[in-house]
């Protein structure tokens, strides 16, 4: 706003009280914008709450820390289990070696899912050819910029716990 | 205004090209009658916002709405999980009630004020129009939750296009998708809901805000009466633009009031064996033909009551309807005597059953 001594107000003839009294006006301006902004935040914020609650449940989902998948400890050497971890898709892989890995599915590179490829010893992503390597989840060639995460797996009787602390 | 340079120069490069000078200067120029009975110019606009305020609600319903099997389980998932779902939902039903409210006081008014006249006929029947594809929104609307008030009241509203003579029964299982009413009718109700009727009544809206702009408000025969001279009218803009607005802003105080004090309700699921609850009656906007086809039907029983009671019914609607072509003249006359004790008639006709309905279901 520019100095209310300075401007001539550009006014039609009905507003000629409030060009004789410019602070009367300007009161009138702040007020009605106060009233503006406050409409618009009662009307916005509702929505946009309402618009981003299934986010919200998916940021609650991903406060899961740990998820056991019964009967995992069964999985054939040389393969892999898909399971879903806090809201995004994760692997489990038991290595021919006997070892086991678990770790995100999302490519670093644009989220994608990726696959483990036993045959091939690598986890390849199909939408632009990243590769890593199936025991660490290092990014070994294409266009990924980050190893995949890894997460802690603890193999038990009845299951094998995963946990997103990797403890090397 | 106090406009700062690139607000006006942002201002003259969209003028230049979109001509929005000619727009205000053409808005100053029109002007609006001002008389005793300019409060009801109001309603139309009340209306059109109640309309807006269904379009944006309703959007944001079917972000989360599942038609068919499901359709219960979204609601209720929009009414308790998801923030603020609750708020929306109720401010969509209240606005539609609102919004019927809102046309049938613009159709009395309009009929009182004799704005159907010449030049205005199809104002009056592109409002009518609007309203019956109104009141259907309304009737496809309710049944969309599948709770079981939703269910019941389209499983007797739709025995009324059944009990139309020879076509009937055939018209009611198109509507229904099947003998019962089930996921079926909801899927097709959904599809008129969202996109067959919002597909009719736009371009009638448009239409009808048209003719508003072209032939403008009416005077109603006090003031046509007067000599010119003596008629007082004001600006389209800012003058009636404002006073407009902040009806409009009345109007969203009133729909956020009742939204969030009444929030509206979800019954149970709807149950096919389970038999209807107790105190089930239409929407009040429907009340008056239901009681007045069950105060027929005491009179005359049977299938005897019934069709003479649509054809009393749409008798009256056609009437109703041509009224421009009988209460032609510009001047007070029979005629227009007549056309006014036909509206006052139907005013109390429909309060009076309307109110007896809910005596009856009390």
């Amino acid at each position: 706003m520019t100095d209310p001594n300075k401007h001539p107000l550009p006014v039609d003839s009905e507003n000629m009280a409030e060009e004789q009294n410019p602070g009367t006006r300007r009161a009138f301006l702040i007020a009605a914008g106060a009233a503006g902004l406050t409409y618009a935040v009662a009307i916005t914020y509702p929505v946009y709450r309402y618009l981003a609650s299934p986010a919200e449940m998916a940021a609650a989902e991903a406060a899961v820390t740990e998820v056991t998948l019964k009967d995992a400890e069964k999985l054939p050497t040389g393969s892999a289990l898909m399971f879903k971890f806090g809201f995004a898709p994760a692997m489990l892989i038991h290595h021919d070696d006997g070892t086991w890995t678990a770790l995100t599915a999302v490519c670093t590179h644009l989220g994608c899912t990726v696959k483990y490829e036993p045959e091939q010893h690598r986890i390849h992503c199909a939408c632009h050819g990243g590769v890593y390597d199936p025991k660490t989840g290092g990014n070994v060639s294409g266009p990924p910029p980050k190893p995949l995460r890894r997460f802690g797996v603890v193999v038990g009787d009845a299951g094998v716990t995963v946990t997103k602390n990797f403890k090397a | 205004m106090s406009q700062s340079l690139p607000v006006k120069s942002i201002y003259s490069w969209v003028d230049e090209r979109l001509g929005l000078s000619d727009i205000i200067a053409f808005a100053k120029h029109k002007t609006v009658p001002a008389h005793k009975h300019s409060f009801w110019y109001y309603w139309g606009g009340i209306s059109l916002f109640l309309f807006l305020v269904q379009c944006v609600t309703g959007v944001l319903l079917l972000v989360y709405y599942r038609p068919g099997p499901e359709a219960f389980e979204s609601v209720r998932q929009i009414t308790y999980v998801m923030h603020f779902g609750w708020l929306i939902r109720s401010a969509h039903s209240w606005s539609a009630n609102l919004f019927i409210f809102a046309i049938m006081v613009h159709m009395f008014s309009v009929f009182l004020m004799k704005a159907y006249r010449k030049p205005r006929e199809f104002g009056w029947f592109s409002g009518m129009a609007l309203l019956a594809l109104a009141t259907l929104f309304g009737f496809s609307g309710y049944l969309l939750p599948m709770d079981e008030l939703s269910y019941f009241a389209t499983k007797v509203g739709l025995q009324i296009p059944a009990s139309i003579p020879w076509v009937g029964p055939f018209v009611a299982g198109i509507l229904r998708g099947g003998p019962d009413v089930s996921e079926f009718t909801v899927e097709r109700f959904f599809a008129l809901h969202v996109v067959v009727i919002p597909a009719v009544f736009l371009p009638l809206l448009a239409f009808h805000l048209w003719l508003v702009q072209k032939h403008g408000n009416a005077l109603p025969p006090s003031e046509e009466a007067k000599p010119a001279a003596q008629r007082k009218s004001i600006p389209f803009f800012p003058n009636f633009a404002r006073k407009d607005l902040g009806m409009w802003l009345i109007s969203l105080n009133v729909l956020a009031f009742l939204a969030s004090v009444f929030p509206w309700q979800l019954g149970r699921q709807f149950d096919a064996l389970a038999s209807a609850p107790n105190g089930i009656h239409p929407e009040w906007y429907f009340m008056a033909p239901f009681e007045m086809l069950k105060v027929l039907g005491n009179i005359l029983p049977g299938a005897a009551g019934e069709i003479a009671g649509i054809l009393i019914f749409t008798l009256g609607i056609v009437l109703w309807l041509l009224i421009p072509f009988y209460d032609t003249s510009s001047s007070r006359g029979a005629r227009a005597r007549n056309a006014h004790y036909f509206g006052l008639a139907a005013i109390v006709l429909l309060i009076a059953t309307t109110a007896l309905g809910y005596w009856a279901v009390r």
